[in-house]
């Protein structure tokens, strides 16, 4: 029945319904099969439910294919399709009637169905999809290196490697590697939290641009400071890709898989920051603060105002937290080449020392002095990679968090506007029964009657939404502390690791010293 | 309250010696309690202890450089201005910003800042003792009657520091004698050994100057980065109270192992300061003390050949030659008075350099690798506890 196919990607489960689900019963009880996407053994692709889903949709484009069978074509096809401009993307949830309902069939509409393997993902609730993973063990590591300028001038841009390593069933092949750039990565982060914020998913955020940055990188300037802003930014990419894919929901978009696989990708234009999808996307935000402040939730769930206090708190403490460990990276950066400074001077003095055995002295001081240098350099470069970036990614983490629950409030308004609008529309059915214009009013009532219908089914789906969207965060929100507790106590033991190590690279320098000055007669 | 142990070795014997046995610090002034034993028989009594103000040290100091019978020694330079304005200036501004910290914040700088003042304290109460010590080791200097009255006399000295125009004439003198000491170090010295220092000298003086400037800076950002660690460590603590989950314990066991590793990090900050800041800036003062005697010297060799030019002009011309004749002998006697004593300070003045520079760079070896150590050892029983909990 179904019209027209959707690709079956798990990962496209928030988009797959655009229509009010009138027929919604049938839905997915008619599906067949499996594709798990992009499993070239599958026979056939899903038969999606849910008809004109790209045609008339308000919300995210879908990837509207035609679904062949063949998944490989998909991605061809799908590169054309897939909005390079889409303005209307991004604000989904400011349109108001807007049809981005509950991606997959709640779990009520379904029993959900534990077949492993090829399981249609459509016929599972998204809790399966994330405790299972098609047998496959999470085994996957991406790499983001050689970073290479492209171009001259001002349209220059870097190129970055991306090499996927992974036994996973879902990509094509063990390891592939492509070349992208930064608004490729830009773009992708677009397309998922157009995908899957709205829906309560905690979609990582990129990396943030930097005009500064990039221009120097764009100009030529061949110093330290553009080397080091190019190593930033490919770590940086590198951790927002292994955390997009350590999201089991987010690993199988496929726009991620077609990001870490195709060799092609369409250049994402809508991500630069002048560009009219840029300004719209800066309204809608402020739209949204503005909103936001009007929004007066009545909070039933004590979890939910718990959850919220305490992110709060998190995000404050990072943020301190962050501030102080990027001053320190700064003070030993200064005590580094303070020392290097010193250094010299000694030897400069050792060098004027007529005494032999203290002129000796004052050089091998010159040379340990010199190897404490680049002792602190090492260590601010610890301080920064492992412990700075650390906090920065988790101040912008919770940003996304924090944004979740504020989709949850906005599922919620809209909710409750609907429920208004019914009674407002019930009290004008009322009113009609007394009106005095008997030929109109048969087809007044008509119309109200079946606009209280629509409303009725609207609340219902209304409610439902809310319902799925708080049981999403709440889970999301368990998942995202286990990665945060998981992260911050890796990068603790790796950080105390580089100071031992200091430390015990500074016993052994001046126990080679201690000797010479002994020495000293 | 003992003041730190010099930085400077020197012999004292049982005939006179000099310490600093107590201080007070109060408003803008020290009183430092100065504390002799004599078995010399000047002395009234066998032991006493009089008050002394920095400006009665600095007058000590300039009557030993006025006096022409000490121009052939290396006048010990003069300890520096107690300041405390720094300190205070950061106490000050800690106090404006309580309201935009923590309490346990707020003590904890506050008990740094009063660690900080007592440490500027005991240096300055230090470099007034060394200074008093060397006087006392000098063969010649010890028996000044100035220093004797400076010892014992037990009423106020009534020494006021200098007013503004003695303060310019200073100014102006000083900038006479510098382009003096040029013109009198050109002159070429038949000496070899004073030709050598010289020359040494000068360029020694330049460099320890640029290292201490130097070892100044690398220790101010050293306790930079400390003062960071401090307040990571807060942070963190805080993070861990608030935390629910089980990252809670590390955060808190890594706020307690920061605090305790910044205390150290201050500490080798501290040390440093000590043993290589200060000793650098001793012998910035040392050598300039050196350079002031090697001037004086040619001074004196510049005079003396201006004597006999004159001697021999006289006797061409046979008018004035006994006059000529007794300048001419008088700074003779100048010249070579200055010229054996000079010496000798010398030696003695590298003698004092090199033990010293040994004391303090083993000092300052030892110390590092102490606590290196011991915060290797925090660290990796902080490791410890850590992975064995997860």
């Amino acid at each position: 029945m179904a019209a027209e196919m959707e690709p079956p990607p798990l990962g496209n489960a928030g988009e797959t319904d655009f229509r009010e689900l009138e027929d919604g019963e049938d839905l997915f009880v008619s599906t067949v099969t499996t594709l798990e996407y992009p499993e070239p053994s599958s026979p056939e692709p899903a038969s999606l439910p849910a008809e004109d889903i790209s045609i008339n949709s308000n919300g995210p484009k879908q990837k509207d294919v035609s679904f062949d069978d063949d998944p490989e074509d998909l991605f061809a096809e799908a590169t054309e399709e897939v909005s390079l401009d889409s303005p209307e993307r991004e604000p989904i949830l400011s349109d108001g009637p807007s049809p981005a309902i509950t991606p997959v069939t709640p779990t009520t509409m379904l029993t959900p169905r534990m077949d492993l393997g090829a399981a249609d993902m459509f016929e599972r609730s998204l809790d399966e999809i994330e405790e299972d993973n098609n047998g496959d063990t999470f085994d996957i590591h991406i790499a983001v290196s050689d970073p290479e300028k492209v171009g001259d001038g001002m349209n220059a841009y870097m190129g970055y490697k991306v090499t996927t390593k992974t036994s996973m069933t879902i990509f094509n092949k063990n390891e592939t590697t492509v070349r992208r750039r930064f608004s490729d990565f830009l773009g992708l982060h677009s397309k998922l939290a157009s995908k899957y914020l709205h829906i309560g998913y905690i979609v990582p955020p990129a990396p943030e641009k930097s005009i500064v940055g990039m221009t120097k990188v764009k100009v030529g300037k061949e110093d330290l400071s553009s080397a080091e802003f190019v190593e930033k930014r490919r770590s940086a990419l590198e951790r927002y890709l292994m955390r997009t894919v350590k999201h089991p929901v987010l690993l199988k978009d496929p726009d991620v898989i077609m990001f870490l696989e195709s060799s092609e990708l369409p250049r994402a234009v809508s991500t630069q920051a002048l560009s009219g999808a840029g300004i719209l996307r800066m309204v809608n935000k402020a739209a949204d603060a503005v909103n936001k402040m009007t929004i007066k939730m009545n909070e039933s769930d004590a979890w939910f105002e718990e959850k919220h206090q305490q992110f709060e708190n998190l995000d404050l403490q990072l943020r301190k937290l962050h501030a102080s460990v990027e001053s320190l990276v700064c003070h030993r950066k200064e005590l580094s080449v303070n020392t290097a400074s010193f250094a010299k001077s000694a030897a400069m003095l050792g060098n004027s020392e007529d005494h032999t055995a203290l002129s000796r002295a004052l050089s091998q001081l010159a040379e340990v002095e010199e190897k404490i240098d680049r002792l602190h350099q090492d260590q601010a470069y610890a301080d920064f990679y492992l412990f700075s970036e650390l906090l920065g990614d988790y101040v912008r983490l919770i940003t996304a968090v924090k944004s979740v629950f504020d989709q949850r409030m906005k599922t919620w308004s809209k909710w409750q506007d609907t429920q208004l609008l019914l009674q407002k529309k019930r009290e004008s059915e009322a009113k009609l029964q007394f009106a005095n214009k008997p030929d109109k009013l048969q087809q007044a009532k008509d119309e109200i009657k079946e606009e209280i219908e629509e409303l009725e089914g609207k609340v219902e789906q209304g409610e439902k939404d809310f319902e799925l969207i708080s049981k999403t965060i709440r889970k999301e929100v368990s998942r995202f502390e286990k990665e945060r507790v998981k992260d911050f106590k890796a990068v603790i033991i790796k950080y105390l690791e580089s100071l031992v190590q200091t430390q015990q690279q500074l016993i052994k320098y001046w126990e080679a010293f201690l000797p010479e000055a002994k020495a000293i007669a | 309250m003992m003041p730190r142990a010099v930085n400077v070795d020197l012999q004292t014997d049982a005939t006179l010696q000099v310490d600093i046995s107590d201080a007070l610090s109060e408003r803008d002034k020290v009183k430092f309690t100065v504390h002799t034993k004599s078995t010399l028989p000047n002395f009234k009594q066998n032991e006493f202890s009089v008050v002394r103000q920095h400006e009665e040290f600095i007058w000590l100091h300039d009557s030993f450089v006025e006096n022409e019978e000490y121009a052939g020694y290396i006048i010990p330079p003069a300890p520096p201005r107690p300041d405390f304005d720094a300190s205070r200036e950061k106490l000050q501004k800690l106090g404006e910003g309580e309201g935009s910290m923590t309490k346990e914040e707020f003590t904890k700088m506050k008990q740094e800042l009063e660690a900080e003042y007592l440490a500027i304290f005991k240096k300055t109460v230090a470099m007034h003792e060394v200074f008093l010590c060397r006087v006392a080791a000098h063969p010649v200097l010890r028996k000044d009657l100035n220093f004797h009255v400076f010892l014992e006399y037990n009423q106020d000295l009534s020494v006021r520091g200098k007013n503004k125009r003695e303060k310019m004439e200073d100014f102006f003198k000083n900038v006479v004698k510098s382009a003096d000491g040029v013109l009198v170090a050109g002159v070429k010295d038949v000496d070899d050994f004073f030709e050598h220092e010289k020359t040494f000298l000068l360029e020694y003086h330049n460099r320890v100057k640029d290292a201490s400037a130097k070892s100044d800076r690398m220790i101010r950002s050293h306790k930079s980065a400390a003062d960071d660690i401090n307040r990571i460590a807060s942070t963190l603590y805080t993070l861990g109270t608030q935390d629910s989950t089980d990252v809670c314990k590390f955060f808190l066991k890594v706020s307690e192992l920061f605090e305790k590793t910044r205390k150290i990090e201050a500490r080798v900050a501290a040390d440093e300061d000590l043993k290589l800041a200060d000793l650098l800036k001793y012998y910035l003062r040392e050598s300039q003390a050196a350079k002031d005697l090697l001037y004086r010297r040619g001074r004196a060799l510049v005079d003396y050949e201006n004597a006999n030019k004159a001697l021999d002009k006289a006797r061409a011309k046979n008018k004035d030659v006994l006059q000529a004749e007794t300048s001419q002998q008088v700074c003779c006697q100048k010249f070579e008075k200055i010229s054996e004593s000079a010496k000798q300070e010398l030696i003695d003045f590298k003698t004092r350099r090199v033990a010293a520079f040994r004391k303090n760079l083993v000092e300052l070896a030892e110390l590092e690798l102490k606590h290196a150590k011991g915060n290797l050892q925090l660290l990796q029983s902080c490791l410890g506890v850590l992975k064995g909990d997860t």
